[in-house]
């Protein structure tokens, strides 16, 4: 299960991370990181049955978290169903079927961006 | 066996006539044999949907009272070329907006158009005796208009360079978004369903062949401009009616970093009128090979990476250099299998008729590169020879005082071998100031990572590197890293003044 995990940095440089790695025992995977000197904003993947374990740790250590569904979503009205989104998720979010229609495994997605700007229909957006 | 087109035209008249698509076609043939599939197939429908810059439409807007004679023309902010008539233009699917750039283009307005949303027209004029009127500006839908005549000047190419990028930045193209690295591959074209790809020595493709042109009952006008079947790049001009035109087949698109472009939906039907068609309408995707080419050298002659099939592009992965690169496609296979689906579903209901060309077209023709006058002006022309430099062994004193003697802001540093390995800009030399415990040399203190160009590179492609890695200055070398030169904003500056102003 995917997790964004927002903090602030103003109290003091708390190692949320390692702390929720310490303190629980369970193996996190960051996926994406962006810390600057007032606030962090961490995705990371937990397995599913320790996603509680980790929120109860984080949120301890004064982190927001937010289960990350449906991170990314199509307009079908607008997507032609190219496939221009394939090549470029780093996260092998898009394919097509054998009917070449495109499907989406939306729960792996790490929100990078990069479909959004390569779609040339403007059908793919991104959860603020 | 010959079969007549008016043999096959009764057939379809009669709802007796056998229609398959081109994807359908190659296993029938390998089923039946070449005679009797012959025999047995009357048409072959083809299809693509894919993004069409050179696409358009001309207008009759009907004339205003009092008259006026529309010399600039925009249709939603979008300027079309007025120079036609007076009250006629043509929109160009890949002009941009004069308010959203290339967010909203040509493409769009007549996506608008033809999703029923009415469109502002604005027009001026300087006024004449017969047209006194200087500006109108007014609402419109598409049925609003006398005349809406979609007319492309170039579409549906036989096949398409795919596309991969080894340079060091992403890069965003008519080809869509090339990872850097060669990070993956872009591709466009519908492979065994391509009309041209089913004809490619153009025998029933022709002038005045009827086809399917966005959902609207088109047909082929001609060669398209740049068509070069003698290199397996045909393509083809068409025209239809844009009032009878379906959002379903026709959809605007905007490329980032490039531009607008117009998704066309474009079908041809073909009369299985002897053994040739059979045999040129049972091409696979495996049998319509293309280049990969490296869009990482902004020049005209790109590289091939190598050479795959269609079958190999739409498989997702292609190995190059021993790595599995993605590949993309750009046009829609489900949307091309739609359009000869329902192109074969007209003919099937009599809805269409065939007819063989009026014109044929030559499939030896190809095309060649603008002829040039003048030569895009040389990095070796307007850079900087006397240079100022600095051995990397040398103390950071030293380069502050030959970057005070060069008057110049930046020092390309080179090794015992007088090749260069790092540029040293007055910014280094103050941080090294502000911070001394960096290190007494210039080596301590250089970029090594150095942004460069060669004495044969285009200005044009100099500058652009400067613009993108907001840098002022390029060491010019040789293929063993020779220092020849320095580049600078300032030696663009002789472009303006000398010699290359025309």
């Amino acid at each position: 299960m995917k997790l964004l995990v927002t903090f602030s940095r103003k109290g003091g440089h708390e190692p949320v991370i390692a702390r929720t790695v310490k303190e629980t025992g369970v193996l996190i995977n960051v996926e994406r990181a962006h810390i600057d000197s007032h606030a962090g904003e961490v995705l990371i993947d937990v397995p599913d049955e320790y996603a509680q374990t980790v929120c109860r740790s984080m949120v301890g250590a004064g982190a927001n978290v937010k289960v990350l569904e449906d991170a990314v979503v199509r307009d079908e009205n607008e997507c032609i169903d190219c496939g221009a989104c394939i090549s470029v998720c780093p996260q092998d979010v898009f394919f097509l079927d054998e009917n070449w229609n495109l499907q989406l495994h939306a729960e792996r997605c790490v929100l990078c961006g990069k479909c959004v700007v390569a779609c040339p229909h403007n059908a793919l957006s991104i959860l603020e | 066996m010959h079969k007549s087109i008016d043999l096959i035209n009764e057939r379809i008249r009669d709802g007796n006539a056998r229609v398959v698509s081109a994807e359908e076609m190659p296993d029938i043939v390998q089923e039946l044999g070449e005679e009797r599939a012959l025999e047995e197939v009357d048409v072959v429908t083809t299809g693509t949907f894919g993004a069409m810059c050179s696409s358009g439409a001309f207008f009759n807007f009907g004339h205003a009272d009092p008259p006026i004679r529309m010399e600039r023309i925009w249709l939603n902010d979008v300027e079309a070329y007025a120079g036609i008539a007076a009250v006629d233009a043509y929109l160009g699917a890949a002009s941009d907006s004069d308010t959203q750039g290339i967010e909203y283009g040509g493409a769009h307005v007549l996506e608008d158009l033809v999703a029923g949303n009415p469109v502002e027209l604005r027009a001026l004029s300087r006024g004449t005796d017969c047209y006194p009127r200087k500006t109108i500006t007014t609402e419109l839908y598409l049925e609003d208009m006398n005349h809406a005549i979609m007319c492309n000047p170039r579409n549906a190419f036989q096949r398409y360079a795919a596309a991969t990028n080894t340079s060091e930045r992403t890069l965003h193209t008519y080809m869509g978004t090339l990872l850097p690295h060669g990070g993956n591959i872009s591709f466009s074209g519908a492979g065994t369903l391509s009309p041209l790809a089913n004809d490619p020595h153009l025998r029933v493709i022709g002038s005045g062949v009827p086809i399917f042109l966005c959902g609207a009952r088109g047909m082929v006008v001609g060669d398209g401009t740049q068509s070069s079947p003698g290199s397996q790049f045909g393509n083809l001009m068409t025209t239809g009616d844009l009032q009878e035109m379906s959002y379903d087949f026709l959809r605007a698109a905007t490329f980032t970093g490039y531009g607008a472009t117009l998704y066309v939906g474009v079908g041809i039907p073909l009369p299985v009128i002897d053994i040739g068609v059979v045999r040129s309408t049972a091409v696979r995707d495996e049998d319509i090979s293309t280049p990969v080419v490296d869009y990482g050298v902004p020049r005209r002659d790109r590289p091939t990476v190598r050479t795959v099939t269609y079958q190999d592009l739409k498989s997702g992965v292609i190995e190059i250099d021993g790595e599995e690169v993605r590949t993309s496609s750009l046009s829609s296979f489900r949307k091309a299998r739609e359009v000869a689906g329902e192109l074969a579903r007209w003919i099937e209901t009599g809805q269409m008729l065939l007819s063989m060309p009026t014109r044929t077209l030559d499939a030896t023709r190809t095309v060649h590169p603008i002829r040039e006058t003048a030569q895009a002006p040389r990095v070796k022309e307007i850079m900087e020879k006397n240079v100022v430099s600095i051995a990397e062994d040398e103390e950071i004193r030293t380069a502050a005082k030959n970057l005070l003697r060069g008057e110049t802001n930046h020092l390309p540093v080179l090794n015992g071998e007088g090749k260069l390995v790092g540029i040293v800009t007055t910014y280094d030399i103050s941080k090294a100031v502000v911070r001394p415990d960096s290190g007494p040399r210039v080596r301590d203190i250089m970029t090594r990572k150095v942004i460069k160009t060669s004495p044969d590179e285009p200005v044009d492609i100099a500058a652009r590197k400067l613009e993108q890695h907001n840098i002022s200055a390029l060491p010019v070398v040789d293929e063993s890293d020779r220092l020849l030169g320095m580049l600078t904003a300032i030696d663009l500056g002789k472009l303006f003044g000398g010699r290359w102003r025309r």
